[in-house]
């Protein structure tokens, strides 16, 4: 039991090494204190509603959200908007719909089942618009970048002169966190650019924050009651094991067999 | 198979049983002779079980709700992940389920290096053993492509553009193989059929695996045949059951921990962006369980010749019980194969890094020297070691190596061994 507890150690050490080592971007990321890492990591409801109003005054006008809907702003585990609250956001909005009965399409306020609007009618629009860069779908773009949150968070406050040296192109920008520094996207935050109706201070790093994780909670809406229930799973699987462990030791007694 | 007629107590049971023996069968699974000296090692066949058997019930699920047509599949994904009841939960059990299933599997292939499982009398379990282990490779290979992600795609188009390789034919295969001129809608549709399809016929395996086992019985950490049922023995209910169980519940902790907490990190994140054959990735690396195969396969400079060298490193395994001369199974009492065999777990983790590493330089070199290691531990160690080698006694029984303390220490009656 012993050697093969060490053997086990060992196998994971050695294989946690090689995995860690595979992130071979050497940058290192601006670090903030997520209050949705660790067990019992949740989202902080205010931050994710802050975040929320990044993304629309700053980031929605060219990063579409196609997977989101406007009831889920309401729902469980989110930024827990109030039902009247995520109806009066949806009736914000014009949507599309269609065709009526005489087969034309109409706009009309949304609702809490449409998705959330997309700021261009396809992807050829939105590269048209933006110098022949698509801005990425924001849905799950946390789960598709390698460094997740920090990276973003980041990447956000990355913005500086480019070193001497690196001519850039029209329509082109130098981030130091950027994957070979050259970005598409201009510098977006400013201090004091939205109005935080909580009364919090929207310097860039708080706006970098809320924006980010009102994005984790975008790309998995499900955190909360993942980790809720992940606790609870293994305190089950870890008392089952000892219960376990006990009958196997009475059962195995009968036999002179270390077990 | 049983060492005794098995007659049901109740006559309704004797009448079912005389037309379909199954009580017959139920009664052989539960009163199975087994060495009662197995260790932890051993237990990684029922944690296998468990990890096909999640793989199937979940995979069950995720086929209601997922679309397999390359327009929607990214987003049929994304609605699993979203708007099913429990649909995150099922699908990161599935695909961190496949990262556990190889884990276990490893274990058990390594397992049975070490002990010399593979050896006569169990070369036909050892045989099923590598087709299912072929089989699950294609099969995580195939379910990969399924949520249509950058790396599905692109993954897909390396592994498919290996056939391409084959003189003459190649592209024909290739084309063949994708049902088009690319990648594409015709892929998907049939790699999702194929998925579907391969699990089940890995249960049929698996359970010729099981049948090939209980003819000869399990080898155990001493290697020696034993007499069933003896005083070596236990019944298989309920002394291995509980043990399993036991072993299985510490196995799902770890599966648990990587579901409810780090559910993507055994993934990559260009997954997580629809496919697009426009945009080819940075680096295209497949699962960490397929790195040291791809190792091997980029270390040869030639493509043809690298898939060769891929395959023939899987296939080298069948050879196994014929390439291994030593009478001596287990590793326990072969002080020098104990040596060559850290080094081979040493070589595969090696080959697995560099796997991961941008195929240049360095990493180039190193993963070559591995490549030719594995194939030398293989072609030149094992025959030459079996017939080299200064074995230790082995004991006659179990019992004996138990009271003795450490199979090591074993007072052998034999001096001369089973070796010679």
């Amino acid at each position: 039991m012993k050697n093969f507890l060490r053997s086990i150690f060992l196998i994971i050490f050695l294989a946690g090494f090689q995995y860690n080592s595979n992130a071979a971007e050497k940058v290192e990321y601006l670090k903030t204190d997520w209050s949705f890492k660790g067990l019992f990591g949740k989202f902080d409801r205010a931050s994710l509603q802050r975040g929320y109003q990044v993304y629309t005054e700053v980031c929605s006008s060219c990063h579409s959200m196609k997977y989101l809907s406007y009831r889920n702003l309401a729902e469980k585990g989110g930024p827990e908007f109030t039902e009247l609250q995520a109806k009066a956001i949806a009736a914000s909005f014009e949507v599309k719909d269609g065709p009526n009965e005489d087969g034309e399409m109409f706009t009309r306020p949304g609702k809490l089942s449409d998705k959330f609007v997309m700021p261009y009618e396809n992807i050829k629009a939105a590269q048209a618009a933006n110098g022949g860069a698509y801005p990425p779908d924001m849905s799950v773009l946390v789960k598709a970048r390698g460094g997740g949150v920090d990276y973003i968070y980041s990447l956000l406050q990355g913005y500086e002169d480019p070193p001497a040296g690196i001519t850039l192109d029209d329509g082109v920008y130098y981030n130091k966190y950027m994957y070979g520094n050259k970005i598409k996207m201009a510098n977006q935050l400013s201090d004091g650019l939205v109005e935080y109706s909580d009364g919090t201070k929207a310097s860039v790093e708080q706006m970098s924050k809320d924006v980010t994780t009102f994005l984790m909670w975008a790309a998995e809406p499900h955190l909360e009651s993942r980790h809720q229930m992940g606790f609870k799973a293994i305190v089950y699987l870890i008392i089952l094991t000892i219960l376990v462990y006990f009958s196997m030791k009475r059962i195995w007694s009968r036999i002179k067999t270390e077990v | 198979m049983s060492d005794h007629e098995y007659i049901p107590k109740s006559k309704v049971g004797k009448w079912f049983n005389d037309r379909l023996p199954l009580l017959t069968l139920a009664n052989h699974l539960t009163d199975y002779p087994t060495p009662k000296n197995l260790n932890y090692w051993w237990t990684f066949g029922g944690i296998l079980t468990f990890c096909l058997l999640t793989q199937i019930v979940t995979g069950l699920v995720l086929a209601m709700h997922y679309i397999a047509h390359a327009d929607m599949a990214f987003d049929s994904v994304e609605h699993i992940m979203r708007d099913v009841n429990y649909g995150w939960l099922i699908r990161y059990i599935h695909a961190n389920g496949a990262s556990m299933f190889f884990l276990a599997v490893y274990i058990h292939i390594f397992r049975s290096l070490f002990y010399g499982s593979y050896k006569s009398p169990r070369e036909i379990i050892w045989i099923i053993g590598i087709i299912i282990y072929l089989l699950m490779m294609a099969a995580a290979f195939m379910g990969y492509v399924l949520p249509w992600g950058q790396m599905s795609f692109w993954g897909a188009t390396v592994i498919t553009n290996l056939f391409s390789a084959i003189p003459l034919v190649g592209e024909g295969i290739v084309t063949w193989l994708w049902g088009g001129y690319s990648v594409d809608n015709p892929t998907l549709t049939r790699f999702f059929t194929l998925h579907y399809l391969i699990p089940f016929l890995i249960l049929g395996l698996v359970v010729l695996h099981i049948w090939a086992l209980h003819v000869p019985g399990n080898n155990n950490p001493v290697g020696i045949d034993i007499k069933k049922p003896s005083k070596d023995t236990v019944p298989f209910h309920p002394y291995i059951v509980i043990k399993d169980g036991f072993a299985l519940l510490m196995f799902m902790i770890v599966f648990a921990f990587f579901v409810f907490y780090t559910p993507n990190i055994l993934g990559h994140a260009d997954n997580y962006i629809e496919a697009d054959p426009l945009v080819t990735p940075a680096h295209i690396v497949p699962e960490w369980y397929l790195l040291p195969f791809y190792a091997i396969l980029r270390s040869v400079p030639d493509k043809l010749l690298g898939v060769v060298a891929m395959l023939a490193a899987i296939f080298i395994l069948a050879a196994l019980p014929w390439l291994d001369t030593s009478k001596i199974r287990s590793a326990v009492f072969r002080p020098l194969y104990r040596q060559f065999y850290w080094i081979l777990v040493v070589d595969v983790l090696v080959l697995g890094y560099v796997g991961a590493m941008p195929a240049e330089g360095l990493y180039l070199l190193i993963a070559r020297v591995a490549t030719v290691y594995y194939f030398l531990h293989f072609l030149v160690v094992l025959p030459v070691l079996g017939l080299k080698e200064r074995t230790l006694p082995v004991p006659l029984s179990i019992t004996e190596s138990v009271l003795g303390g450490s199979p090591n220490l074993a007072t052998a009656k034999n001096k001369e061994s089973l070796n010679n």
